[in-house]
Parts: C-alpha cells; sequence; structure tokens
C-alpha cells in the first residue's frame, strides 16, 4: 500500500484539497435544498393538496438518474462543479420536503394554540415553536440527502473529473494503483460517516429537552 | 430546446434500433441488471426487516448497518470492485445491492413497526400462531410502506445500473459512456433520456402493484 496517499499530479490537488472540494460539492447542495425545501414544505403544510403533487414532482425528479442529469446540464453549465451540483441539491428535496412536511405536522394543536394564546404571530409562532418541535425529523432527512450526496458526487469523475476524491478512480484505473480506489472509497465513506455523526450532534444540540439514548 | 432535437436525431436514427449496440438490446440488458440486483437485495432486506420488526428488535443495529451502506460510494466501490475481481456481473452486482439493500431494510423495519398493535394483540388472543400474525395481520397493513422501500430502492438500482457502463458491460449507459467518449451529444442525451424513461417505468410499475396489492381498507387508512 505503499503511495496511499501520494495523489498523482494531474489532479492538480493535494488530499485534503480533494477532500475539502468533496465536502464543498457534496454539501453546498445540500444546503441549498434545505433553504428551498422551506418554503415549499410551508406551502405544502398550509395548503394540504399542494403536497401529493409536489411530492410526484420530487419523485419524477429524483428518478432521473444522476449521470443522465449531469450530462443533460452539461450544455447549459459546461463541464463544472456547477454541473454536478445542481442534481445532488434537486436530488435533496425528495427527502427533505417530505421529512419537513411530517415534522411541522407533528407539532401538537394544542401546542399551536398555546403559542397563539400567548401572542405569537404566524412568523414568530412558525421560527420559535414549529421548527424547533421539527428538528428531530428534518435532521432525520438531512442525514440520508448527506450521505447520499457525499457519495453521488463521486460520479461526476466521468464529466471531465469534477467528482472531487471520484477522481482517484479514474487514476487508479489508469496508473494501474489499486490503492487510489480503495483510498477513494474509504475516504469517501469515512466523510459520510463524520457528516451523518455531526448532524446527530448537531440534533443533540439543537433539542435538549429529547432523551439522550435515542440515536436514530 | 437543444436537448429535445438531440433525443429526436437519435431515436429517429434507424441504426440505433438493431443489432448488439441498438435500443432493445440494450435495454433489455438494463432491465436484466436491475431485475437481479433488486431481487438480491429484496432477498436480504425484506426478510430481515420483516422478522426484526416484527419482533421490535435490532432497530438501532439496523439503522448502523443502513448508515454505513449508504456511506458506501456506489461508484466507487464498482470501480474498486473491477479492480479487483475483474470483468464480469460479480462488480457490478455487489454496489448495486449494497445500495439497495438500506432503503429496503430500513422501510421494512419501520413499516412493521408502525402497525397498529391493537389488531396485532386481537389476532394473537385468537390463537393465530406467531407466523400468521406476520403474514395476514401485519404484512398487509405495513404493504404499502414496505412497497414504498422497495421502489426508491429500484429507482436507485435503475439509475446506478448507468454505471455499469464504466467497467466495460452493457446497459443503457453504454451510450452516455461511449457518448461522452466520442463526443456525440446525440448519443449521450439519448440514453440519459432512456434511462430516465426507465425510471419513471419503474415508479409506474410500482403504482399499478400497489394498486394490485394494497387491501382496499387499508388504503382507505
Amino acid at each position: 500500500m505503499s503511495g496511499f496517499f501520494d495523489i498523482p499530479s494531474d489532479l492538480q490537488n493535494t488530499y485534503f484539497g480533494l477532500i475539502g472540494l468533496h465536502l464543498r460539492e457534496a454539501l453546498l447542495p445540500v444546503l441549498a435544498g434545505l433553504l428551498v425545501s422551506l418554503p415549499i414544505a410551508q406551502l405544502c403544510v398550509r395548503f394540504r393538496w399542494l403536497y401529493p403533487p409536489v411530492l410526484g414532482v420530487t419523485t419524477i425528479l429524483y428518478a432521473i438518474p444522476s449521470l443522465a442529469f449531469f450530462v443533460v446540464l452539461i450544455d447549459y453549465t459546461g463541464q463544472t462543479e456547477t454541473t454536478v451540483m445542481i442534481p445532488l441539491a434537486v436530488y435533496s428535496l425528495v427527502v427533505l420536503v417530505p421529512a419537513i412536511v411530517d415534522g411541522v405536522r407533528s407539532v401538537p394543536a394544542e401546542t399551536l394554540a398555546a403559542a397563539t394564546a400567548m401572542g405569537l404571530g404566524p412568523v414568530r409562532r412558525y421560527f420559535q415553536v414549529q421548527l424547533p418541535i421539527a428538528v428531530p425529523a428534518i435532521i432525520a432527512g438531512l442525514r440520508v440527502a448527506t450521505v447520499s450526496s457525499i457519495s453521488l458526487v463521486s460520479v461526476g469523475m466521468l464529466i471531465g473529473n469534477q467528482g472531487a476524491l471520484g477522481n482517484l478512480l479514474n487514476d487508479a484505473n489508469i496508473y494501474h494503483r489499486p490503492e487510489l480506489a480503495v483510498n477513494s472509497v474509504l475516504t469517501t465513506a469515512v466523510l459520510a460517516i463524520v457528516a451523518d455523526a455531526v448532524l446527530v450532534l448537531v440534533r443533540r444540540v439543537l433539542t435538549p429537552w429529547m432523551p439522550k439514548e435515542s440515536t436514530r | 430546446m437543444n436537448v429535445l432535437n438531440y433525443v429526436h436525431a437519435f431515436f429517429s436514427d434507424s441504426s440505433h434500433w438493431h443489432g448488439y449496440d441498438g435500443i432493445p438490446t440494450r435495454l433489455w440488458e438494463h432491465v436484466q441488471y436491475s431485475l437481479e440486483a433488486l431481487a438480491y437485495a429484496a432477498g436480504i432486506g425484506l426478510p430481515v426487516g420483516l422478522i426484526t420488526g416484527h419482533y421490535g428488535r435490532g432497530g438501532n443495529t439496523l439503522a448502523l448497518i443502513a448508515t454505513a451502506g449508504r456511506a458506501l460510494p456506489s461508484f466507487g466501490l464498482l470501480v474498486l470492485m473491477f479492480i479487483w475481481l475483474g470483468f464480469g456481473m460479480l462488480p457490478v452486482m455487489i454496489p448495486l445491492v449494497i445500495l439497495a439493500v438500506p432503503p429496503i431494510l430500513v422501510t421494512t423495519y419501520e413499516a412493521m413497526r408502525s402497525v397498529d398493535p391493537s389488531p396485532v394483540d386481537a389476532a394473537r388472543g385468537m390463537g393465530m400462531p406467531e407466523s400468521r400474525v406476520l403474514f395476514q395481520v401485519e404484512l398487509p397493513v405495513a404493504l404499502p410502506l414496505i412497497l414504498s422501500g422497495l421502489r426508491s430502492a429500484a429507482i436507485q438500482i435503475v439509475s446506478t445500473a448507468t454505471i455499469a457502463a464504466y467497467v466495460s458491460l452493457g446497459g443503457l449507459g453504454r451510450y452516455i459512456i461511449d457518448g461522452l467518449y466520442q463526443k456525440n451529444y446525440e448519443k449521450v442525451v439519448g440514453g440519459a433520456t432512456l434511462v430516465a424513461a426507465m425510471a419513471l417505468a419503474t415508479l409506474g410499475i410500482f403504482w399499478a402493484v400497489q394498486r394490485l396489492t394494497v387491501s382496499p381498507g387499508v388504503r382507505r387508512g
């Protein structure tokens, strides 16, 4: 396993550089997905009839294969990081929208009534009551979206080495250095597991009232 | 719309409809890969999910296995398996099955856990053996959720089977990978359209299966 961290010069990046790139390509789309999902989910909670069609559209968008999505976007955004990030953001919606809708809906009616009785307006009620109570469900959705996003970035390798750690896979093939593929797979998996653990931690910090032992 | 022009050009070229690189051949290969992977994944995920869900044990272990399975990058695993095991179906099946087991396993477990306990108790009280409680009471109620888990697994398999072409196998990914190397954009877009259409067809099939198999009483509730 000599040269495990010896990154070929054609990638023009260091090992930690690739990790940073990978995290950026994976996490920015999830963040964008979250920012888009919050208003969409709120609309779905307000207008119940909107939820089934929104769910249908996100499911259909999710059905577009990542590689197919990438290559169609090349025509508009070129062989760039943006081309990898747009589909990942779109995929995150299929997990995040239902997670937020379920979370916000799970807030008991009495709690909402109490908040209203205390004089909270709809905006403050949303940010100070509904959203905090929905945090466990939202984080659960974020965990699935983040982990699959980190895993999918590698496919970007196929469109002109835009796959961060995934680019090592191509080099493993062309230079006959299998250890680079092992490196890519292990590092990506470790990144995903660490990101998942960080989100669990975030949930614990944000919801101090929850019992500690429930890890899921 | 330039993409639509490419799609039209791809499908109207009659040479794309014959021979070993024709659309029917590639489509059939893709269907075979997907069905095989789904069968293995369901063979692992369904029994384990049903039994653990029925007894309500091991939820945390399952969540851990699912996270680990999701964390492994399918594409990286494919290339790695190809380097280690060489050309063949096994390097493709391993990542596809690892990809598909977590959604099946976790949703089946959750589906079984979310079954209303009172009819289950009633069934036990009437003297039903555990196997009949599982298959005649819990399974029909849990079926819609179980099917949704299978559906998302199937869609992920169909879209991910595209990358099998990277390790010299067939399937619809052939058009995308070859097209990218040949700078034949028409072929790339044509292949992408076919995979997306197949994923949508999978959605349709699961919708139909759900209509047929889920009892009307459960659907109403």
